[in-house]
């Protein structure tokens, strides 16, 4: 194995260890999710009545927006994570290692992506438990891959925030970011029933299209067409949000 | 004892000011979710059962009220959790100062923060459209039943700090906040929610503040709904202050 590789591996193994040492901290962004899925679901649920929803159940509909959402959550907890260890020093005595800043990043990152499996699996088998459909394992596994790539995007945002404040007080500006990056989309009704400014900012904002690919398999089923915009703006998202965390942590080390 | 209450609650009020962190979340995740809700499920004022109102800016403003009311009790816990942390707690425990001022002083200043909070919510709701329809009269119970519910919120927060003595797990109760508002009519009409947050909405005293606090903005000054809301927020407000300060001398006690 190289030694990259192996570093990455490490850091890893050290974002997931996060959650057995403070069980405590992960236990909100692990509910948040399901809590958000249940108390909509039962809100506004009478909303599928309307031409638009094209009969799909407001539970099915609200689903992706959960695992989204479990994703920005997981992304900023990593954010926080960072500002915590830059407060402590421990960040100082890792950037005085010679491993290479991207592969720092890459590290922290791919734990925020595997850790977002866990709001999503507890998401998941809340929602199958109370009668939303099964999608099938490629839909699924479709799904889970795009909740880990809109993850690892969220975790660059909150380091490049963690790395500018250099304090835990940041939290709420990470978790800011991920909640207008997962709402402001089509999350709670299609592009048709949005109103004329939410309609243009999912336009443009690329997360729709993470949302959308992810919801795919939950109200239909897949296609090329919902797939690939999906795919492209999270390696969009990655590069830019990504180039800019490297140059953040060159900035550190200099 | 008035002068203690007084000096706490600017105290408390210094450090929100001075903290952004504290203040931020209070106004910024309500208006956020006030926006998605408003902008994609505006739709929903045409579903049968729904009640006539002007546009669903109106129905969702009182619910935004109420959503930065209670973040505001969870930011005032968070405050008295870090005073005990810190060791600002034992140094006023250590002092002349009657005790009660500590829980007084602290909910003071939450009722004084939902001053702000409320005039936040009705000056966004205005500058987008919604209207008023209790007039001025309907403002001033509109700011009756925020400061009442407020400062009853605020004791909530610092029942909670003096029980769980840490700031983080007083921040852990934050998704609590969007539980209990589910299970009450602040974002729907209870006649459209589904089983069993319809049974439980009922049984909700939020929802009871919520309904007194939309009453004015939506129907004008239906005087049932703004009583049962004066009472549901005083009810809230009384009983935990109450149960702030027991916490407060069990606290002293094992100390």
């Amino acid at each position: 194995m190289s030694d990259a590789r192996r570093q990455v591996r490490a850091l890893m193994r050290r974002g997931l260890n996060e959650i057995l040492r403070v069980p405590g901290g992960a236990i909100p962004g692990v509910l948040a999710p399901t809590i958000f899925m249940l108390g909509l679901s039962a809100v506004f649920g009478q909303a599928s009545q309307l031409r638009g929803y094209e009969g799909v159940d407001f539970r099915t509909f609200i689903v992706p927006v959960g695992l989204l959402q479990g994703a920005g959550f997981t992304g900023a907890a990593t954010g926080v994570n960072l500002a915590r260890d830059i407060e402590r020093g421990w960040f100082d005595r890792l950037l005085l290692s010679p491993t290479p800043r991207s592969v720092l990043l890459a590290g922290i990152v791919a734990s925020a992506s595997l850790r977002a499996l866990l709001p999503a699996s507890f998401l998941l088998i809340v929602a199958f438990s109370i009668g939303v459909d099964v999608p099938n394992p490629l839909e699924l596994g479709l799904a889970l891959v795009l909740v880990m790539g809109l993850a690892a995007t969220m975790a660059c945002y909150a380091i490049l925030v963690a790395l500018r404040f250099r304090t835990q007080q940041a939290a709420p500006l990470m978790q800011v970011g991920s909640f207008i990056a997962v709402l402001f989309t089509t999350s709670y009704a299609p592009r048709d029933l949005l109103s004329g400014w939410l309609r243009t900012i999912s336009d443009i904002n690329p997360v729709t299209h993470v949302l959308e690919g992810v919801r795919q398999g939950f109200v239909g089923d897949v296609t090329w067409a919902d797939t690939w915009p999906a795919f492209l703006s999270l390696a969009g998202l990655i590069a830019v949000l990504g180039a800019l965390a490297v140059r953040g942590m060159r900035r550190e080390g200099a | 004892m008035r002068r203690p209450v007084v000096a706490l609650a600017k105290r408390a009020l210094r450090t929100q000011v001075r903290k952004p962190q504290f203040i931020a979340p209070l106004v910024i995740f309500p208006t956020l979710f006030l926006a998605v809700t408003v902008g994609g499920l505006q739709g929903t004022t045409s579903l049968p059962g729904f009640p006539e109102v002007d546009g669903f800016l109106d129905f969702q403003l009182a619910a935004a009220m109420l959503q930065s009311l209670l973040l505001g009790g969870v930011s005032a816990g968070i405050s008295v959790a870090l005073d005990i942390e810190g060791g600002f707690f034992d140094r006023i425990v250590a002092s002349p100062a009657p005790r009660v001022a500590i829980v007084l002083g602290r909910v003071l200043a939450s009722g004084v923060v939902a001053i702000a909070q409320v005039t936040y919510f009705l000056a966004l709701g205005l500058i987008f459209g919604a209207s008023i329809k209790g007039g001025a009269l309907g403002v001033l119970y509109i700011y009756v039943i925020g400061i009442i519910a407020g400062t009853g919120f605020g004791a909530i927060g610092v029942l909670i700090a003096l029980r769980a003595r840490n700031a983080s797990t007083v921040q852990g109760i934050f998704p609590l906040v969007f539980v209990i508002l589910f299970i009450s009519s602040a974002f729907f009409p209870e006649n459209l929610l589904s089983a069993p947050a319809d049974v439980l909405a009922a049984y909700n005293p939020l929802s009871y503040v919520v309904e007194g606090l939309r009453a004015p903005i939506v129907f004008a000054n239906d005087a049932e709904a703004l009583l049962e809301g004066v009472a549901a927020a005083a009810g809230i407000a009384i009983a935990f202050t109450v149960l702030s300060v027991r916490a407060l001398r069990g606290r002293l006690r094992e100390a």
